[in-house]
């Protein structure tokens, strides 16, 4: 291995750790929050580039559709919950935000789409499609188990899982997309080749990450999702609900997963269900930080892009066994050398 | 007026009754203790006040039935409680447990009333920026109380306040305890020390195995043969010893 594949390779893990990195700190902030184990992160990952490329070849992507249905199915069971307490009122407004906004979007998207508006009105309105879907996704399948088992959270999250995919399958089809990049541009430096969209992926995932610390240490809204993750009782006996850290725990992971895939999307050819081996490499790099501490989880991220670049390098038929082989050395270290964690039960 | 009136509450566990159809009532810038053992049920019943425990009967506050009513929306309708366990965010510093406890107020606000929790309690004001996790229990049982207040409650339920803390921390619990309802808030304490209880409150229940077994003025129970035996002791007649 020579010098230029070497940097080749690092370049190449810089950016799929960053991505990973985005994924397992947002899958240990919703664990944390709501003890859900989000399989499905991956999810927002692939809603996010495929949408973007359909906005891109001048189609409705299949997620203008979708967030209709998906909003008038939350409706339909937010009515069914409060049928007791229903008013005339608060039916329409219940409506209106899981009803009429889906379907305004929808409307602006059937405007915008064949316009071809350019990259970022696009992503902008990639995300205000696929954004909406991590709340409405909580309010369907784990706001009505909020106090159940992890386990039982965690056989939920497979299941929507298994249905996002589904989804992805019948919304955007089989085939496969790839985005255009941020930008074309490549920089020289030395005998290496950095293209601009690395940089643009580094920096994005370094400004979120930056992002969510500050939200996290200076917000009162962060410090009431840190507050929810120690103490659930705690937290409500201050008044935090632990639906709406939940709503947005959901809506932050959401964010999240579909700007990785607004970065990626130009990197690689997206499928529906592509998305489901990045979230997991992102779990694996989770599960090596513990699954508490957003640092570690970031850190390890960036070794499992490494592991990954590498390996398909030198083993690529074996390089997915390779990375999500680690997982099982800290696995037995930490069950060896560290006593349960408390908060589990 | 009544500012919290339970009836009729009960709560189970499966097949055993914690609380057997008690009834209590509160009024407005008053303390109210409940006594009793280990077991008794005095916890179900604050929980099951506050919405933590589901629970058959009535729990009115401000004229308001709770019945529906989540943890959350009772702790802004006025309610605050301090549990035993005290429940502090543990990994953040005494100043952002504060701010959490008035997470729906403005800035300015959040100020003004940490300020006056911390001219109650100097000794968080030196420490505001430890960890709550590496307080003393003392210290803890203050912040707990400092974070319930930062959010002005009308009733302050406190659960077992003097649990495992040092004489002399008692006697300023407690003394801060007399301090809140001259200011007018209404508390409700529960304690297994009988003795300091009964000196600081204006009415008292005993509960024994899920039920309120007596109730009347403080200083009558005090005096109670009955409450004396079971709960101050032989010595019960010597009140300075709190």
């Amino acid at each position: 291995m020579d010098a230029t594949t070497l940097l080749l390779l690092g370049q190449d893990s810089l950016i799929s750790g960053a991505i990973y990195a985005l994924l397992a700190v947002t899958m240990v902030m919703v664990f944390s929050v709501t003890r859900v184990l989000f399989i499905p992160q991956g999810e927002f990952v692939t809603y996010g580039a495929l949408t973007l490329a359909a906005l891109e070849a001048g189609r409705v992507p299949g997620t203008a559709w979708l967030l209709l249905g998906v909003g008038a199915v939350a409706a339909v069971l937010a009515m069914t919950r409060a049928r007791q307490t229903l008013t005339f009122l608060k039916a329409i407004r219940i409506l209106i935000i899981d009803v009429g906004l889906p379907a305004l979007l929808l409307l602006i998207v059937h405007w915008a789409a064949p316009l071809k508006l350019g990259l970022v009105p696009e992503m902008l309105l990639t995300l205000a499609l696929v954004v909406p879907l991590g709340p409405l996704v909580y309010r369907i399948a784990f706001q009505p188990l909020a106090e159940a088992s992890i386990l039982v959270l965690l056989i939920v999250a497979v299941g929507v899982h298994m249905g996002m995919t589904g989804l992805g399958l019948v919304f955007f089809g089989p085939e496969g997309y790839q985005t255009s990049a941020f930008s074309d541009a490549v920089f020289e430096l030395g005998f290496m080749n950095i293209s601009a969209q690395s940089i643009w992926v580094v920096t994005t995932t370094a400004a979120l990450l930056l992002g969510l610390y500050l939200f996290f240490e200076k917000t009162v809204s962060g410090k009431m999702l840190r507050a929810a993750a120690i103490s659930r009782r705690g937290a409500r006996l201050v008044g935090i609900s632990t639906d709406r850290t939940g709503y947005l725990a959901f809506t932050l992971t959401a964010l999240i997963g579909a700007v990785s895939g607004l970065m990626i999307g130009s990197l690689t050819t997206i499928y529906y269900d592509s998305g489901f081996i990045i979230g997991l490499k992102g779990f694996v790099a989770a599960i090596l930080g513990g699954l508490h501490s957003y640092p570690l989880a970031a850190a390890a991220a960036l070794l499992v892009g490494t592991v990954e670049s590498f390996s398909s390098y030198s083993a690529s038929a074996f390089k997915e066994v390779i990375v999500f082989t680690i997982i099982i050395p800290v696995l037995l270290w930490r069950s060896i050398f560290r006593p349960p964690v408390e908060h589990l039960e | 007026m009544s500012l919290l009136t339970v009836a009729d509450l009960s709560v189970a566990y499966g097949r055993i009754q914690a609380v057997q159809g008690v009834a209590l009532d509160i009024a407005a810038g008053s303390i109210v203790t409940v006594i009793g053992a280990n077991g008794a049920g005095k916890t179900s019943l604050l929980n099951a006040v506050m919405g933590l425990l589901p629970a058959r009967g009535e729990v009115t506050f401000r004229g308001e039935a709770m019945a529906r009513c989540p943890t959350e929306k009772r702790f802004s309708l006025g309610m605050s409680l301090v549990t035993e366990s005290r429940d502090l965010f543990t990994t953040m510093s005494i100043e952002d447990n504060l701010i959490l406890g008035a997470n729906r107020c403005g800035r300015r606000e959040i100020v003004q009333r940490m300020a006056e929790v911390f001219a109650r309690f100097p000794r968080l004001k030196e420490r505001s920026t430890q960890l709550a996790g590496t307080l003393s229990g003392g210290e803890r049982q203050m912040l707990a109380m400092g974070r319930a207040l930062m959010a002005r409650p009308q009733l302050l339920m406190l659960d077992e306040p003097s649990l495992g803390l040092a004489p002399i921390i008692v006697r300023e619990i407690f003394h801060i305890i007399s301090d809140l309802r001259d200011n007018g808030v209404a508390i409700l304490l529960v304690e297994q020390n009988a003795r300091a209880a009964l000196q600081v409150a204006d009415y008292a229940y005993v509960m024994e195995l899920g039920l309120v077994t007596m109730d009347g003025p403080a200083s009558q129970l005090a005096g109670d043969p009955r409450v004396i035996e079971s709960y101050l002791g032989f010595g019960g007649a010597d009140t300075n010893t709190a």
